[in-house]
């Protein structure tokens, strides 16, 4: 087993940058079971037996957050060897907060004072050698950005990962202090290395803490009343009592071993910055401009031509490989099923890979910089409204693109339930594959209506904003951590070493974890599409699928839609939204569906009258999205249960939406 | 009694109490504000709301009901 050496610290205070540069590419990401945090750790490099823990980035280990709640509960369960607490060095005030409590908890420590040029910059001057006596553990200036004191500060982790550490925790008022001794004379705590935070979390009423005590009722009430006292002699309730008390032993620490120059350069430059980009008149045409630059490049420009090569890419290689296949004699049901079923179906999925890799690339850039806070910051008057956070704006906005990226940068969102909540909705902003099945049938049924195409988004939107509204009333995403209390980091020039690794990272794990659903999805629909049950190779309407189409065919027939015909393109869209056209082409016996024309809007015409149509529109825009996206809600809510129930969600939406449409429809 | 929300852009105050609950209050004092503590108003959303002030050398963002429940003098 090796040791472990946990990672913690606050958010923006370059804890991923120094996590990255101690395990180089050695590192395995996961998710912390239940929640949407990252959990993320790494062999470390250049020493032997060593693990590195990433903790999830929290400002204090009160217990509300998921992050908070997993960083807590890896402290207290899993004893690692020793705790490297990152600071940002230009941050002292708040960043030490944190570290006041993980001293309580007694396991050996060693403070990794990051963003020390920043420090010098703004012309202050820390004593470095004083805060770490002060504090009783070693303290190890760095550049994590650059890999300055790594070296120093993995020796005395390592050092102190043996044992030498002798903490001292910060002191409260004489009335806490002594109050904490009456605690333990009721309480009676084993006299454990995290004694000292047991105590402090028993003073602070903690509700887990209080269960685990375990009191008599009579000292229950003791204890209480003897709470109550210390309340009333320093005149605050006692959680607030122990913020104020941490924050005060830091005033003093800082006052002691912090000299501040008045230059400031780093808060200076954030301001003026912030003057422009939050302004009241320029800051939202500014944020709404950028999102255009971003969607303008990395979705419609850039990201469409190379979605176009990777596709032509993999046509020709599909024909190669088929060619290759027939030349060596083998059976052509075999290279069907793997030139049409995987190459085409896993080709359909890997040609998004572009486009992820330039929105990832923006994205990051906008986080690393510290503009993201600032969007949440704009938008979250709007959001908030009907329940989502205001970095849900990014999401939707992409999801007009394709939902695969935009599911996925729902990663910036910071509560677990709104990104939960945001991926279950982003599904129902039409996608860019969506829009030729709308522009043929709003064609084909509404040669006059112009509003019928955009009639899809305003009823996307809509969905969202309704839905939002009533799921949030629900108990699965009312939480009463709607609060909003955010910190508004300094703005900094991002490393490009950490925006790449950023993006590398989610595009792997894209390509991976999606990969392989989408492979064994592509080759079962592909089987079901072209074989009978006997397993014959047979023509689309005596297939499986067919044969499927026509058992469920009369749950559509409420909604004016129930040939087998469209239940099979219906299901067909789960490959790739794509797809539904082609379908029907196919299966009117139209050779060239995408060209096809006024073919097609025959056959459409054929199969269904306006009111038919237009429900059949309806839900697919709201039904279930492709397998690719599918997937991807799969791998970011990390749980089977969610996505089933995000997808019954949708279709049962859809369901009822399309009935409704064409009941009405057909009656007006 | 003076809240936060009532504070004017740019002008200092100091805060006495937080009458918040729960997660909210928590978050709140985690984060620095605590009694005693100088908190300047720096500017107002595009929107109108959240705000965002300055306190302990740092910027945060707060929405103006949760501000409502932080008490502060001049």
């Amino acid at each position: 087993m090796n040791k472990i050496l946990a990672l913690i610290g606050n958010p923006n205070c370059g804890k991923t940058t120094l996590f990255n540069t101690l395990t180089g590419s050695n590192q395995y990401v996961g998710n912390w079971p239940g929640v949407t945090v990252e959990r993320k750790i790494g062999e470390l490099m250049n020493y032997e037996g060593y693990d590195v823990m990433d903790l999830p980035g929290v400002y204090s280990l009160s217990p509300y957050t998921p992050e908070e709640v997993v960083t807590r509960d890896y402290l207290l369960e899993n004893h690692p060897g020793a705790v490297i607490n990152i600071l940002d060095a230009s941050n002292l005030e708040r960043n030490l907060y944190l570290t006041t409590q993980i001293l309580e908890q007694g396991y050996p420590m060693v403070l990794a004072l990051n963003m020390m040029d920043l420090v010098h910059k703004n012309g202050d001057d820390l004593d470095t050698q004083g805060l770490a006596d002060a504090l009783g553990c070693h303290a190890i200036e760095i550049t994590a950005s650059k890999g300055q004191g790594i070296k120093e500060l993995l020796d005395v982790a390592i050092h102190a990962s043996d044992g030498h550490v002798h903490l001292k925790p910060v002191r409260y008022s004489p009335v806490i202090e002594d109050t904490l001794v009456r605690i333990d004379e009721i309480c009676n705590l084993p006299p454990e290395h995290d004694k000292r935070w047991h105590l402090v979390k028993i003073f602070e009423r903690d509700p887990h803490e209080l269960e685990k005590a375990d009191l008599v009722p009579q000292l229950q009430e003791k204890l209480e009343a003897l709470i109550r006292w210390a309340e009333q002699k320093d005149g605050d309730d006692s959680e607030s009592l122990i913020a104020a008390g941490r924050y005060a032993a830091i005033e003093k620490l800082l006052s002691q071993y912090y000299k501040r120059g008045n230059k400031d350069q780093t808060s200076k430059i954030s301001d003026a910055i912030d003057k422009v980009v939050t302004n009241r008149l320029l800051g939202l045409p500014i944020f709404f401009g950028i999102m255009w630059l971003m969607y303008f490049v990395s979705v419609s420009t850039v990201g469409q031509y190379t979605t176009d090569g990777m596709d032509a890419l993999f046509k020709n290689l599909g024909e190669l490989v088929r060619t290759a296949m027939d030349s060596a004699t083998i059976s052509p049901i075999l290279s069907g099923l793997v030139v049409d079923g995987i190459i085409g179906g896993v080709g359909a999925v890997l040609s998004f890979v572009p486009q992820i890799f330039m929105l990832f690339l923006f994205l990051s850039f906008l986080e690393d910089c510290g503009y993201m806070s600032r969007v949440a910051f704009l938008m979250d008057r709007i959001f908030r409204s009907f329940g989502l956070s205001g970095r849900s704006f990014i999401p939707m906005l992409i999801g007009t693109g394709c939902s695969v990226p935009a599911i996925m940068s729902a990663r910036t969102i910071e509560n677990d339930k709104d990104r939960k909540l945001t991926i279950m909705l982003t599904p129902f902003i039409p996608c860019n594959a969506k829009l030729p099945l709308f522009a043929l049938f709003a064609a084909a049924l509404f040669p006059q209506n112009s509003w019928i195409g955009p009639s899809m988004y305003l009823f996307g939107i809509l969905m969202v904003i309704v839905s939002g509204f009533a799921l949030k009333k629900t108990r699965f995403f009312n939480t009463e951590a709607a609060n909003f209390v955010m910190e508004m980091p300094a703005y900094h020039w991002p490393k490009l070493r950490s925006m790449w690794q950023h993006t590398w990272e989610r595009v792997k794990g894209f390509i991976i974890k999606a990969g392989t659903i989408i492979f064994v999805a592509s080759a079962v629909l592909w089987i079901l599409q072209n074989f009978n049950l006997r397993l014959d190779m047979v023509k689309p309407e005596q297939s499986m699928m067919a044969d499927i189409g026509r058992f469920i065919a009369p749950v559509f027939a409420p909604l004016g839609f129930g040939t087998w015909q469209t239940a099979f393109a219906a299901i067909g869209g789960f490959i790739a939204k794509e797809v539904i056209v082609s379908t029907f082409g196919i299966l009117s016996g139209i050779s060239d569906p995408e060209n096809g024309g006024t073919a097609m809007q025959a056959v459409v015409q054929s199969m269904f009258t306006p009111a038919s149509g237009y429900a059949f529109m309806v839900f697919i825009l709201l039904a279930s999205p492709c397998i690719a996206a599918i997937a991807t809600i799969r791998r970011e809510m990390d749980s089977w249960r969610w996505t089933l129930a995000a997808l019954g969600y949708q279709t049962g939406i859809a369901y009822v939406i399309a009935f409704l449409v064409y009941q009405i429809g057909s009656r007006l | 009694m003076k809240t936060l929300n009532d504070a004017k852009i740019g002008e200092p105050v100091i805060v006495t109490k937080v009458c918040a609950t729960g997660a909210l209050k928590r978050r709140i004092v985690d984060m620095g504000l605590t009694k005693g503590t100088r908190v300047t108003v720096c500017r107002v959303a595009p929107l109108g709301d959240p705000i965002e002030i300055k306190l302990r050398n740092y910027n945060l963002s707060i929405r103006k009901a949760d501000a409502k429940n932080i008490l502060v003098e001049d």
